[in-house]
C-alpha cells in the first residue's frame, strides 16, 4: 500500500483452481500444505483493517469453500472482517442469484469478470448485477499467461464503458511497468496477480519479501503516475 | 433394418425434460466456470440442440454407431452367474463388445461429429483409466483431427497400455503433475487448455459431469445403451427388466442405461460407487453415498471434500471410478429417490471380477465388476422370474492384471 497500490486482492486457497495458471496453483498448494484456512484469510483482513480502514479489499476464490462455510455465513463473516468485495472465479453472473442476495444484504460487492469472448448480449445481462468495478480479463487463458495484447484493450474497455458506469479494471498477463502503463491507458485500473506472487515466492524471509513488493509495486506506480502526468499535460 | 432397430434409433420419447434451460437438475448442475468459457458453452449448447433436431446429423451418428462402433451391442443372459446367485436372472448389456471396448466410444463418436459441425480442428480430452482417452484418440484419428489427452501422472503409471494405445492413434498424452495427479486434475488441466485455445478447440468431456451442457449432452450420446436395452429386453423377455445396475464414476454408463427407463417406475435403478477400502474411512470414491453437496468442475453436485471445502483425494482400485464428484443428474436422481446408490469395496469388486471371468468367460472391467458385485447380492434377494441388466465393459488393463495377479486364485 505504501508503495502505491490502490486496492488489495487476497486469494482464498482452493485445491482445484481450474481458471488459474501454474503460479497461483502452486501458491494455493503451498498455502493449503501450511494449513491456511478461510478463517486465517478473514483474520488477515481484520488485522489489516486495524491499520488501514480505507484501502478496498477484495477476496478472490472459488465456490466450494464458500458453499461449505454456507454462503450467508461466509458473507457476514467477510463483512465483519472488513472485506469490500468478492470475486468468485467460477461463479458467473448466471449462477450468482444466491451469492448476490447474500452479499447485497451485507453491503459487499460481487465483482464479475468480462472476457474477450463475452458476447454483447451476455454483457448486457451481466452489467446490472455487477458491483464495485468490472474486471476485464485481457486474454483467453488462465492467470499468469503470456503477453498482453494492448491493441485490443481500447475497444474492449470502450465496449464495457458504453454499457456500464462502473470503473473497468484489466488483468491477466500484466507483469511489467510498461504493460501496466499500456493497460492503464485504456482502462481505469490494472490488476497484477501472478507476477507479484511469483516474485514473493522467490523470497527467503519477510523483510526480503517486503523489499521485493516495495520495489516492484513502486515501479508499477511510477509508470502509472508518469502516464497520468502525460495525459494531464496533454489536456492542459 | 428391423422394426425394433428402427425404434431404437428414432424413439421420440423424452422421458424427462431435465435439465432446464439453464442446465439445472433441481438444485444440481448449472454452469460454474469462469466467464471466459461461458460463450463457448453457449455455442456448444446451441450446436448440440441443433444436432438433436438435425436428421442428417442423427443419420450419420446412427451409421457410425452401427458400422464403426458395432451397435447394437447384444443383451446377454449370464446363466451360470444367475445359477450361482440363485435368484433373479442376470443379464449383461455387452458394451465390452463395442469398438475400443467400452461405452465411452458412444459419446466420443457423437462429440467428434459435433466438433466437426462446429468447424473445430483440434480436440482435447481428460482421462482417468485411459478408456475415454483411447475413445477420443480413436475418433480424432478417424476424422483427421489433432488430439491432446490430459492424464494424471499417477494414472499414466497405472494404465500404461492405454497410454500406448493413445500414442499409436496419434494423440499427444500430457502428464498432469498437479494436485492428486489423477482424473480430477486431468479435468482441471483440460479446462485450462480449453480456456486458452477456445477458438479452434473442442473439449470432448468423458462423463456426465462438468458444466452444462456436458451432463445432458454426454447422457444423450450414451442413452443409446438404455434405448437398445429397453427394446431388446421387451423383444427377448416380453417385459421390461425389474432392475438396472451400473457402476458410477462420473456416471456416464449408468445414466446412459437409466435415462430411457426413468419414467418406467416399475424398473428399479441402482448406481454402484467405489467404496474402496470401506465407506467409513476416507479411502473411497463414493460421492453420492458418503459425500455432500458442493461445486466441482462446473456443476453443483455431491462431492467428497473436507470441512474447509477442499476437494479430497479419493481411492478406488479402478481408475475409472476414482473421482471425487459425480454427474449432477445422478445427484438429482438420488435426492428425488428415483435411483438408489450403493457402494462396493475393492475386495468385493475383485471377487466379482473373478467369478464373472470363471463362470461366464467374460472379463469385465474393474469398474463394471463393481456393478456385478452388487448385482449378485441383488439377484440373490430377488425372485427367479425377475431379471436385472447391467452394463459391462471390457477388461483391458493388462498392467493391473499383472500387479494384481497374486490376488487371483489361478
Ligand atoms: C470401462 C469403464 N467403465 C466405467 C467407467 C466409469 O465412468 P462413468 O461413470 O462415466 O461411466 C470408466 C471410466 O473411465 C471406464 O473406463
Amino acid at each position: 500500500m505504501e508503495s502505491g497500490a490502490d486496492l488489495l486482492e487476497l486469494g482464498i486457497p482452493f485445491s482445484d483452481v481450474m481458471a488459474d495458471g501454474p503460479v497461483i496453483q502452486k501458491a494455493c498448494q503451498r498455502a493449503l500444505e501450511r494449513g491456511t484456512s478461510l478463517d486465517d484469510v478473514f483474520e488477515m483482513v481484520s488485522r489489516f483493517r486495524q491499520r488501514d480502514a480505507e484501502t478496498p479489499i477484495i477476496l478472490m476464490g472459488y465456490m466450494n469453500p464458500l458453499e461449505r462455510r454456507g454462503i450467508e455465513a461466509f458473507s457476514s463473516q467477510a463483512a465483519v472482517a472488513g472485506v469490500d468485495g468478492l470475486l468468485i472465479v467460477d461463479c458467473p453472473a448466471d449462477e450468482a442469484v444466491e451469492t448476490t442476495r447474500a452479499f447485497d444484504a451485507d453491503g459487499l460487492y460481487q465483482i464479475f469478470l468480462i472476457a474477450p469472448t463475452t458476447s454483447d448480449s451476455r454483457l448486457e445481462r451481466m452489467v446490472p448485477l455487477a458491483g464495485g468495478f468490472i474486471y476485464y480479463v485481457t486474454l483467453k487463458g488462465v492467470t499468469g499467461s503470456a503477453a498482453l495484447d494492448a491493441s485490443t484493450l481500447g475497444p474492449a474497455v470502450r465496449r464495457i464503458h458504453a454499457r456500464s458506469e462502473l470503473p473497468v479494471a484489466v488483468g491477466f498477463g500484466i507483469s511489467t511497468p510498461e504493460q501496466a502503463a499500456q493497460a492503464a491507458s485504456a482502462a481505469d485500473a490494472v490488476v497484477i496477480g501472478s507476477a507479484l506472487v511469483d516474485r514473493l515466492h522467490g523470497c527467503r524471509d519477510l523483510s526480503e519479501a517486503l523489499d521485493t513488493v516495495r520495489e516492484y509495486i513502486g515501479g508499477i506506480r511510477q509508470a502509472l503516475d508518469r502516464l497520468a502526468g502525460e495525459s494531464t499535460a496533454a489536456a492542459s | 433394418m428391423t422394426d425394433s432397430a428402427e425404434q431404437i434409433m428414432h424413439e421420440p420419447r423424452r422421458p424427462q425434460e431435465l435439465p432446464d434451460d439453464r442446465g439445472h437438475f433441481g438444485v444440481f448442475g448449472g454452469r460454474f466456470v469462469s466467464e471466459t468459457l461461458m460463450t463457448a458453452l453457449e455455442e456448444l449448447e446451441q450446436a448440440w440442440r441443433k444436432s438433436r433436431e438435425d436428421r442428417d446429423f442423427q443419420a450419420e451418428l446412427d451409421r457410425d454407431l452401427a458400422h464403426f462402433v458395432g451397435r447394437p451391442s447384444p443383451l446377454y443372459l449370464a446363466e451360470r452367474l444367475t445359477a450361482h446367485a440363485g435368484g433373479a436372472q442376470i443379464v449383461f448389456k455387452r458394451e465390452d463388445l463395442n469398438h475400443t471396448g467400452a461405452h465411452k466410444i458412444n459419446n466420443t463418436v457423437g462429440q467428434a461429429l459435433l466438433a466437426r459441425a462446429m468447424g473445430k480442428k483440434r480436440v482435447i480430452a481428460e482421462t482417468g483409466a485411459g478408456q475415454h482417452g483411447v475413445a477420443s484418440a480413436t475418433v480424432a484419428a478417424r476424422l483427421g483431427m489433432n488430439c491432446v489427452v490430459y492424464m494424471g501422472a499417477d494414472d499414466i503409471k497405472r494404465q500404461a497400455i492405454n497410454v500406448f494405445r493413445m500414442k499409436l492413434l496419434g494423440a499427444e498424452v500430457v502428464s498432469v503433475e498437479s494436485g492428486s495427479r489423477t482424473l480430477k486434475d486431468a479435468l482441471n488441466e483440460a479446462m485450462r487448455d480449453w480456456v486458452t485455445n477456445v477458438d479452434d478447440t473442442f473439449y470432448i468431456l468423458g462423463t456426465v459431469a462438468g458444466p452444462h451442457p456436458y451432463p445432458a449432452l454426454v447422457r444423450d450420446f450414451n442413452a443409446v445403451v438404455g434405448r437398445e436395452a429397453r427394446v431388446q429386453c421387451r423383444d427377448e423377455y416380453g417385459k421390461l427388466p425389474d432392475a438396472l445396475v451400473a457402476c458410477v464414476g462420473g456416471g456416464s454408463n449408468a445414466i446412459g442405461l437409466f435415462y430411457p427407463f426413468i419414467e418406467d417406475r416399475e424398473v428399479a435403478m441402482y448406481g454402484v460407487e467405489a467404496a474402496g477400502r470401506g465407506l467409513y474411512g476416507i479411502e473411497h470414491a463414493a460421492s453420492l453415498c458418503a459425500g455432500r453437496v458442493g461445486v466441482l468442475h462446473g456443476s453443483r453436485t455431491y462431492l467428497l471434500d473436507d470441512d474447509a471445502g477442499q476437494i479430497r483425494e479419493t481411492h478406488s482400485i479402478s481408475a475409472g471410478l476414482d473421482y471425487p464428484g459425480v454427474g449432477p443428474e445422478h445427484a438429482w436422481l438420488k435426492d428425488c429417490g428415483r435411483a438408489e446408490y450403493v457402494g462396493v469395496t475393492d475386495e468385493q469388486a475383485l471377487e466379482a471380477f473373478h467369478l464373472c471371468t470363471r463362470l461366464e468367460g467374460i472379463m469385465p472391467a474393474l469398474e463394471s465388476a463393481h456393478a456385478v458385485a452388487w448385482g449378485l447380492k441383488l439377484a440373490a434377494g430377488m425372485r427367479r422370474q425377475c431379471r436385472w441388466i447391467s452394463c459391462i465393459n471390457w477388461w483391458n488393463r493388462v498392467p493391473i492384471c499383472w500387479n494384481l495377479a497374486s490376488r487371483f486364485p489361478m
